[in-house]
């Protein structure tokens, strides 16, 4: 089994640590899990617990990037873009301070944990924040060349990650450039528009997918959105599809449906985590049953297909 | 060095300014600016080390306004200490000023963080502090807040950050002026915010003063004996304030929390302020 999404994070971020003295890792007692204990272990200086006070740890990264740090703050999802939200708006970003803002656990696959640990606003909100850049690559490798892209770039940035086990490098070219979407596959018939971890499952609907012709982008970066690649792409189709493990409002469907509704006005169809509360349950169970599982997704665009053509 | 007398005097000075710039501007936070003005005296004229030809000189003493409503205080600090012309004080809450309501650091580079949105500046000092120890810095980082902001969560998650990681290199100074915008009341009377800072501050590991907060001389001795003490503890001072001190009318009264003098006010405030020049 390949490496995946977390543990590569997690060591990447030491390999950063190790590399820059300036690149911390700021832990809300999530370390085991979101596995910034990566650091802990391979340059410990570069480690600071600052436990379960996500307000005090995002403004404590704020006055150490205004000395010179490069502060990488990490949380599950939820807790990081909502229990520190005004922290994040006044003092990260209108600071437009050096900043790596890191949600582990993004989404529905949580460990079995529940309503109070699901994600499925955090792209709303962090891309409503003036300055936010928003990044939300697929596969480790993704992830990787994601955050060397961030270690590079100065400013406030989010990154959204999942703990899905089941990821592997799949992606046919890991490059990473902030802003830019990435064509995967080309068709005339339907686009599919997907990001994060969707990515990799919808890439497993295409390649199950037969008599359709599927164009395919994915982008791992929703601010700032790569309009153009988008409006060409969609330019082709009758038909735009998104999906993603959030929310419906708010997410990627809304980012895609506001741009073509004022560059080139089209159907879409958003594929997403409808609007309510969700119970526990395993990572299948819970992508099974808000329609984004491999078989639900196929279920689904099989259906449009025979509706559109 | 500047005597206390001199202290003093520029105290009256920074009374009058913050009054003329909320007076011509009708606008700005007047109780808490008042309360707080014989501690940005004796920071920015006589303890902080910084230099005003070089506002992001590396090594200056870091100072955060976290009860960041005090702009006005802090901008009218500022012009008597040279870094903004006495002028640009017209500007203060203006569109596109570099004076904005609640410090902006983006727009002035006087200032070391922004703030407003209260609890948030002292998490900020605290990354501050932790960030000077590891580039083995000798800068210290004071930060003011206020009573009624440290019903804030944030104060003491930060507060509890700071004796872990052993901060005597962070000076918070609270201003506990007693009163809020609103607040509780009781009877007629109206309830302090935070009437045991002091005690919250030991319980929270730091070592702590009280004093005076309208006395130049113990806020000099104290403010200097706090230099003076590296012990692994994180420092706070209680200064005990007046909101609205110096204009008799305004003391002690919560609605100078946030309202501007009128003409005949205005009048009042000076000549009674006049009278201590």
């Amino acid at each position: 089994m390949s490496i995946n999404v977390r543990d590569q994070f997690g060591k990447q971020l030491a390999k950063l640590a190790k590399e820059d003295s300036r690149v911390l890792a700021l832990d809300g007692d999530l370390g085991n899990s979101t596995r910034l204990d990566s650091i802990e272990k391979e340059t410990v200086d570069s480690f600071l617990q600052m436990g379960i006070a996500e307000q005090n740890m995002v403004g404590v990264a704020a006055g150490l990037a205004s000395v010179g740090f490069q502060p990488w703050v990490c949380s599950f999802a939820t807790f990081l873009t909502k229990r520190a939200l005004d922290q994040i708006v006044v003092s990260v970003a209108q600071t437009n301070f050096d900043v790596k803002l890191v949600g582990s656990y993004s989404g529905l696959l949580t460990s079995n944990t529940g309503k109070t640990h699901h994600s499925l606003d955090d792209i709303a909100i962090m891309t409503t924040i003036p300055n936010m850049t928003v990044i939300a690559p697929s596969d480790p490798s993704e992830t990787v060349s994601a955050m060397k892209a961030m270690h590079k770039t100065a400013g406030p940035m989010y990154l959204r990650l999942t703990r899905d086990e089941t990821i592997p490098s799949f992606l046919p070219n890991s490059d990473f450039e902030i802003g830019k979407g990435k064509t995967l596959a080309e068709g005339t018939d339907i686009l599919l528009v997907t990001t994060g971890s969707t990515t990799f499952r919808v890439n497993e609907v295409i390649k199950q997918m037969e008599g359709v012709s599927i164009a395919h982008l994915h982008f791992p970066t929703l601010k700032p959105f790569d309009k153009e690649l988008l409006i060409d792409a969609a330019r082709k189709v009758p038909l735009v599809v998104t999906v993603e493990e959030h929310y419906i409002r708010g997410g990627l469907g809304s980012i895609v449906s506001e741009i073509l509704s004022e560059e080139l006005p089209k159907k879409v169809v958003r594929i997403g985590v409808p609007d309510r509360f969700l119970g526990c349950g395993t990572d299948e169970e819970l992508l099974e049953s808000n329609g984004l599982s491999v078989y639900e997704i196929r279920k689904s665009l099989t259906a449009l297909c025979s509706k559109q053509f | 060095m500047i005597s206390i007398e001199q202290l003093k005097l520029t105290a009256t000075v920074l009374r009058k300014r913050i009054l003329s710039t909320a007076y011509y501007k009708k606008q700005g936070h007047v109780g808490g600016s008042l309360s707080c003005a014989d501690i940005l005296v004796s920071l920015f004229f006589h303890q902080l080390s910084i230099d005003p030809s070089c506002p992001k000189w590396e090594d200056r003493d870091r100072f955060v306004l976290s009860k960041g409503h005090t702009a006005l205080g802090l901008y009218a600090t500022l012009a008597l200490r040279g870094y903004i012309s006495e002028e640009e004080l017209k500007t203060f809450d203006q569109y596109e000023s570099r004076l904005q309501a609640h410090p902006d650091m983006t727009k002035l580079d006087a200032l070391d963080m922004s703030t407003g949105s209260l609890g948030q500046g002292l998490s900020a000092a605290v990354g501050m502090a932790i960030g000077a120890k590891r580039l083995k810095k000798d800068f210290r980082v004071y930060c003011l807040i206020g009573d009624g902001e440290s019903q804030e969560g944030q104060i003491w998650e930060a507060a509890n950050i700071a004796e872990k990681y052993k901060l005597d290199n962070l000076i918070v100074i609270m201003d506990q002026n007693g009163l809020q915008q609103y607040g509780w009341k009781n009877g007629k009377e109206r309830m302090d915010p935070e009437r045991y800072g002091k005690r919250k501050f030991d319980s929270f590991g730091f070592e702590t003063w009280e004093v005076d907060g309208h006395s130049m001389e113990d806020l000099i001795a104290v403010l200097t004996e706090v230099k003076g003490s590296v012990n692994g503890l994180p420092k706070a001072i209680i200064a005990n304030t007046t909101k609205g001190k110096g204009v008799r009318f305004m003391e002690n009264n919560y609605v100078w929390h946030s309202k501007a003098p009128n003409d005949e006010e205005y009048q009042m405030a000076l000549t009674e302020l006049e009278g201590e020049d």
